[in-house]
């Protein structure tokens, strides 16, 4: 098959996922506002902010950021156990059509979700007195950091969606997504928690994109120094769970 | 071979230890419809998956116009429609929604698939249908849209996996009149069911499948024949009257089958007329009043339930 009918059926793909954005408005704007009531509740109501040297906000935010890009692989996630439990896949596999482009569609759909959610929280922590110190290219750096991390939690979303199989399973990784998100330092520096956890912490790959996040936006907690793992952690989170998801969706039933 | 559209030789396929299609051997000629016939789990829809390149078989040759549905699955893909049993539908979108998205996804470009869905949704009357999700179709619309997809790019041989299960009557009418309509283009039509009827009505061929293996073949009239023939039907006036109906009347007791509710006698006969004559004055003779008496052909159930259960004999034998 051609490379532009490749490029075609993904294109297709993706406008099937807008259209479905276009018949179900409500659910793409609670998954816009969820975000921000996180932020929202984090800043006022738990506040504080363990070991956190300045702004809370300045320190709370760009983890904030980090943390939604995480629990963006649940949206995938469902997405896609909807999706391969549903007979319309049994349509597009018997046709003559490139392989993934079911996941290049989904893919682009919550890349394009992503943005707008970021744009959305972007917003709202200006709004509550967050502000970027690090200028237009700081601000961009980190913008990008944010959606690669995106981008490799959506791989692995889709895979593990097509390994979990059934809507029941996925609740169970649901719940695994939410230690992941927290045992990061979105919320408190790892030096304020004990040892283990700390060490835990440090090696999230999560963690890495938010020090370097906050780096960029010039606020407290940052680091320059985990730039490179919040390009590196996510490249091979990538590697490894982008052919996989492919081969496991050609497989299908077999 | 040109006349051949499907080509299956040695089928197998196990799911964990249980062997859902175990040497199954088909050939349907181009051009016709084939009907396979065969209980629930007999492996019906493992074959149309194999066929339709969904499934991996673990064995055997298996060629949709002449391209191997393992090697050239993407040739065979180009050739196919496939009506599953579940509607392969997106049911978030509308019937246009649907048409258009499949026809640009088999690359007639923009324009010329919008034309096409115009042109099925006229065919299969769906045109009133607007904006309505599919979630919100009835059964038989559902069904009508789901050919309709199969149909887009008017494939060499479409699939059709139980395509009436769970439809009503008239969901019923209409793909069959469906269905009809396209074997006049040339169209080679697999189409599997558990309805008798159904395979009389539409199919041209008939495989009998059991077990995961074809068990016979043939024309409708060809399976009824394998039976032994017609059949004479005795209904009493008294079901209380059956036992002493069996034992005196002059067929072979032992293939009498007894219907209390409906208070029937069924016999298969050799001799027509010395068959009805002589249970016409045995009868008479033993004062058993009689409502009906009638000869007729076996139905294709009778014809089903004899083959699936000499070869379970067979194989319980061996």
């Amino acid at each position: 098959m051609s490379t532009s009918y490749a490029m075609t059926d993904c294109w297709t793909m993706t406008r099937r996922e807008l259209a479905h954005w276009a018949r179900q408005p409500v659910q793409v704007v609670v998954g816009l506002v969820f975000p921000v009531m996180l932020l929202l509740m984090f800043g006022y109501l738990v506040g504080g902010g363990q070991g956190v040297q300045g702004d809370y906000v300045d320190y709370l935010v760009p983890g904030m950021f980090a943390l939604t890009m995480a629990f963006g692989l649940e949206g995938t996630m469902v997405a896609v156990t909807q999706d391969i439990n549903k007979g319309v896949i049994d349509r597009f596999r018997s046709m003559p059509m490139a392989n993934g482009a079911v996941l290049v569609g989904r893919s682009a759909a919550d890349m394009l979700q992503s943005v707008l959610g970021l744009v959305v929280l972007i917003g709202v922590a200006f709004a509550i007195g967050w502000r970027a110190h690090g200028g237009v290219a700081g601000f961009l750096g980190a913008v990008g950091l944010l959606l690669l991390f995106r981008f490799a939690m959506l791989w692995i979303g889709i895979y593990l969606a097509m390994v979990a199989g059934k809507p029941e399973m996925v609740q169970a990784v649901q719940i695994l997504v939410w230690p992941v998100g927290f045992l990061s330092n979105a919320f408190a520096t790892p030096d304020s928690m004990p040892g283990w956890l700390g060490t835990v912490v440090e090696w999230n790959p999560m963690s890495h994109t938010a020090t370097a996040v906050r780096d960029l936006f010039g606020g407290p907690g940052g680091e320059a120094g985990h730039a490179w793992a919040a390009v590196v952690w996510p490249m091979v989170l990538l590697a490894v769970f982008f052919p996989l998801a492919v081969r496991k969706f050609g497989a299908l039933d077999k | 071979m040109a006349d051949t559209a499907i080509t299956v030789e040695g089928a197998h396929k196990k799911y964990g230890d249980k062997k859902a299609l175990d040497g199954l051997d088909l050939t349907v000629v181009r051009g016709t419809v084939h009907g396979v016939l065969g209980p629930n789990g007999a492996g019906k829809t493992t074959l149309i998956r194999i066929l339709s390149t969904l499934l991996r078989p673990d064995a055997g040759r298996i060629e949709v116009v002449g391209h191997d549905v393992v090697r050239a699955a993407y040739d065979v893909r180009l050739r196919i429609g496939l009506l599953g049993q579940h509607a392969a539908l997106d049911e978030e979108l509308g019937g246009r929604q649907n048409l258009e998205m499949f026809g640009r996804l088999y690359h007639l470009g923009a324009r010329h698939a919008r034309v096409r869905a115009d042109e099925l949704l006229e065919r299969f009357g769906l045109t009133d249908t607007g904006r309505k999700p599919v979630r919100a179709y009835s059964g038989g619309m559902r069904r009508r849209l789901d050919l309709a997809a199969s149909l887009i790019t008017e494939p060499e041989v479409l699939f059709l996996d139980e395509p009436t299960t769970g439809l009503d009557p008239r969901g019923r009418a209409e793909v069959w009149a469906a269905v009809r309509s396209l074997v006049g283009g040339g169209t080679t039509v697999l189409l599997t069911t558990q309805y008798l009827e159904e395979a009389d009505q539409l199919a041209d061929r008939i495989s009998v499948v059991d077990a995961g293996r074809v068990i016979a073949d043939g024309t409708a009239d060809e399976l009824k024949a394998m039976t032994g023939g017609d059949r004479i039907d005795v209904v009493l006036r008294d079901a209380g009257q059956l036992g002493a109906a069996v034992a005196l009347l002059p067929l072979a007791a032992s293939e009498v089958s007894v219907d209390t509710d409906r208070r029937l006698l069924s016999a298969p006969v050799a001799d027509r007329m010395a068959a009805l004559s002589g249970v016409v004055r045995a009868l008479e003779e033993a004062g058993i009043e009689a409502e009906d008496v009638a000869l007729r052909r076996p139905t294709l159930d009778e014809v089903f339930l004899h083959l699936t259960e000499r070869d379970r004999h067979v194989r319980e034998a061996v």
